[in-house]
């Protein structure tokens, strides 16, 4: 099964609405409820990201029997030292993203944590790409 | 200690979830921070004074879904729809987080960490 969603720069309004349509479809398959939380807070955390420090992008979801794998890229300014970013509680947020409740610098270590394969991938002034796996 | 009992204790508005007043609560978590929100494994209740829609968001995905809502932060309407849609529990309370969680613990919820 494969979905796709935009996200839009800027938009908290809307932020997880992604994730919640994937929350919504795993509960519909009896996927287990643990493995559905890990699948939804990384991809939460993915989409706040490309919310809050780029310019919006894409959402593209698959699922099959065994396995959800996930894509959320964005067009931004890419992150310029990748395992800096990974670190926990290395943050740019801005203030208005602070005052939403995020910007700890907690989101990557969080995606590292939940899903069984992370790739981010960044390229400078272009954009970042987030790809994920998390087995069934 | 139900939400009932809660909502009393905190002289607690219940904004929504009248339905759910007799469910026991055992463990809450106080935070401003989403992100922290989102790297609990548990679903303990939320104190929180941070009150809009992505505190809602945010609870869905992280599956609390009891949240204490402190100092007379204004639930919105959109807050509410998406609380209704999951079936979530809103307590609005006057007190400051220091209160709340001062009285809940005396009260006997337990802290997860
Ligand atoms: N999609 C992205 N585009 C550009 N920069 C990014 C992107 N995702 C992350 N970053 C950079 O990496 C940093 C760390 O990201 P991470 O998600 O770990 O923390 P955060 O978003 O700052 O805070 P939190 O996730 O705790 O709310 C960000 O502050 C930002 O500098
Ligand atoms: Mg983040």
């Amino acid at each position: 099964m494969h979905q796709e969603y935009t996200v839009i720069e800027g938009d908290f309004v809307n932020a997880g609405k992604a994730s919640s349509s994937v929350k919504k479809t795993l509960k519909q398959l009896n996927v287990d409820p643990t493995k559905i939380k890990r699948v939804v807070v990384a991809l939460y955390e993915a989409e706040v990201n490309a919310i809050a420090h780029a310019y919006g992008g894409k959402v593209l979801v698959d699922i099959d029997s065994d396995k959800i794998k996930m894509v959320v890229a964005d067009k931004g300014p890419g992150i310029p030292d990748i395992a800096l970013a990974m670190q926990e509680g290395y943050s740019t947020a801005r203030p208005e993203v602070r005052d939403m409740g995020f910007g700890a610098g907690m989101g990557l270590p969080n995606m590292q944590k939940n899903v069984d394969k992370l790739n981010v991938t960044s390229e400078v002034g272009v954009g970042t790409t987030v790809e994920m796996e998390v087995n069934f | 200690m139900t939400i009932r009992e809660i909502a009393k204790l905190l002289n607690a508005t219940v904004c929504i979830g009248e339905n759910r007043m007799d469910e026991e609560v055992e463990h809450a978590f106080a935070s401003d921070l989403m992100s922290d929100v989102l790297t609990l494994k548990e679903t303990p209740m939320l104190i929180t004074g941070l009150c809009n829609v992505q505190t809602i968001r945010t609870c869905d995905m992280a599956t609390l879904d009891i949240i204490v809502v402190v100092r007379n932060k204004k639930v919105t309407e959109d807050m509410l729809e998406l609380a209704e849609d999951n079936d979530m529990v809103i307590l609005s309370c006057a007190y400051s987080m220091f209160k709340v969680c001062g009285l809940l613990y005396e009260a006997g919820i337990k802290p997860l960490f």
